[in-house]
């Protein structure tokens, strides 16, 4: 007889539909239509870390997506309003305490909004879901000047490795300087803001940027883009979103071309977020918020498969 | 050897790492939603037993390591290597020094100890949680001492020194704690 019960209690399960309400709740009082967006789309992101599972259908192969955002978007183009989704959404490979390859995402646009106004509305979420009423918004190469001592700015790739070993990281083989920047982010930054609370990074480096727009910090440009950590667990990330479509297409070909350097598939660029962004995707701030990472913190439990009735291995 | 993927490194999963075969004792995958993805993982090397921390980029692989434990009989030693035979095949595998180690003084002839080979050679011996010897060497029992609860050194009939109660003279059968290296009772004799 093989495993056959869940790895969460009914507990777990009502507090889940609880807070499922809850959020739908939040939403619709502020008038955030909730939307609906296929699972299974034509095209997927070209975002060289994000793998996904290819569905062969008898009208050619699919992507199970891994966020809603290219039909929301669509959507926003179409005059839906502010709109939110709160669905399953597949990523290959990503499997660990605090991660399982489907999940539920909860993501909403709000039109004429920067970031800095919706990092306030997922502020509010979190206060009312986690009770946490206060939040920190640190800058990216703040952070990692308070914790690893470098100017991230300024900081070349031999610095930020420099910086890894000094934090006792032992790396097998080489990374780029980005993925060193991932290393200290996952190995030192994480642990170090685990007893924050509620924290908000912004600024990130203009080649993190993935869909939000390049903005003026000082002396440097900087991605519009957030990410929430809640005791070292991050759990959000929102963009001040880019609209244009040429840059658009810039970023995604930049994309393709990472990964044919690493030996992965190139994917097709979605023509039809194209399109719609020539048509006209209104000036909006998006965010996508882990939802099984949420309820995970909102029970105090450190694994997503105490909260979800079948993870991974047991699905 | 095959080669295995980060999302294969389970528990107890034989790999080599720098040319040491290692056990994998724990796997940690971490990503930020939009970064690389890691494996920070804890090994133990099976030579020196040192435990190691690395980290992988998820996806990376290492080759398989061809280590197999297996329960084998201890034989004699002719001084630069210790003899161990399979009791059901009545293979016989040579031990050096290195892979006898610390259990050197507990090998008792025709005792079964964990041996673990790596590319069918002895790289580690394993002594029993629990082993009977006999105590060879110790002074006179101090009669009517019993209830101080001293103890005093013996030497048991492989080399071993282990503290005993001051009751217990040569001849005696007892029973030790190879891990600890304690005296844990008195054995029914031999």
């Amino acid at each position: 007889m093989s495993e056959w019960e869940p790895s969460a209690g009914i507990d777990e399960l009502r507090a889940r539909a609880a807070l499922l309400a809850k959020v739908r709740a939040f939403m619709s009082s502020r008038s955030v239509l909730e939307v609906d967006t296929p699972s299974l789309g034509q095209f997927a992101i070209t975002d060289p870390n994000i793998e996904l599972f290819e569905v062969a259908t008898p009208d050619g192969t699919r992507f199970l997506q891994s966020s809603p955002e290219y039909a929301m978007k669509r959507l926003l183009a179409s005059g839906s309003g502010d709109i939110f989704q709160l669905g399953k959404v597949f990523r290959s490979g990503e499997h660990g305490g605090r991660h399982n390859p489907e999940f539920v995402m909860l993501e909403w646009y709000r039109i004429d909004w920067t970031h800095y106004q919706l990092m306030r509305e997922v502020a509010e979420l979190i206060a009312e879901t986690l009770r946490l009423s206060t939040w920190q918004i640190w800058s990216l190469d703040s952070l990692l000047d308070h914790f690893c001592q470098i100017n991230l700015h300024d900081a070349t790739k031999l610095e930020l490795k420099v910086a890894a070993e000094n934090a006792g990281i032992d790396v097998v083989g080489d990374l780029d300087k980005l993925d060193y920047l991932d290393l200290l982010m996952t190995h030192v930054v994480e642990p170090g803001i685990a007893s924050w609370g509620l924290v908000f990074i912004v600024d990130f480096l203009e080649q993190q940027a993935a869909l939000s727009r390049i903005i003026e910090r000082g002396d440097n440009s900087v991605a519009a883009r957030f990410e929430a950590y809640v005791h070292g667990v991050e759990l959000a990330n929102g963009y001040w979103e880019e609209s244009d479509p040429d840059v658009l297409v810039g970023r995604f070909e930049a994309d393709n071309d990472h990964r044919v350097s690493r030996g992965q598939p190139v994917r097709e660029i979605d023509e039809r977020l194209i399109s719609a962004s020539r048509a006209g995707v209104p000036d909006c701030a998006g965010v996508a918020v882990g939802f099984d990472r949420l309820l995970m913190l909102a029970r105090g439990r450190s694994e997503l498969s105490q909260v979800m009735p079948f993870s991974w291995p047991l699905a | 050897m095959p080669n295995f993927s980060t999302n294969e490194f389970k528990p107890g999963l034989k790999v080599m790492l720098d040319n040491e075969p290692c056990s994998i004792l724990e796997n940690e995958y971490v990503k930020p939603g939009k970064g690389q993805a890691f494996n920070r993982v804890k090994l133990r090397n099976l030579r020196s037993g040192r435990v190691l921390e690395k980290t992988f980029k998820s996806g990376d692989s290492l080759e398989g390591a061809d280590v197999l434990d297996i329960d084998l009989e201890y034989s004699y030693t002719d001084g630069e290597f210790w003899y161990f035979m399979d009791p059901n095949t009545f293979e016989q595998h040579s031990a050096d020094k290195a892979a006898v180690a610390d259990a050197e003084k507990w090998l008792k002839e025709q005792e079964k100890f964990e041996v673990t080979l790596f590319n069918g050679a002895p790289l580690t011996v394993t002594p029993p949680n629990f082993i009977e010897l006999e105590i060879t060497e110790t002074d006179p029992g101090l009669k009517g001492d019993t209830a101080q609860g001293g103890s005093k050194p013996a030497t048991l009939s492989t080399g071993a020194v282990v503290r005993v109660p001051l009751f217990l003279s040569e001849g005696e059968v007892i029973r030790v704690d190879t891990r600890s290296g304690e005296y844990v009772s008195r054995a029914s004799k031999a």
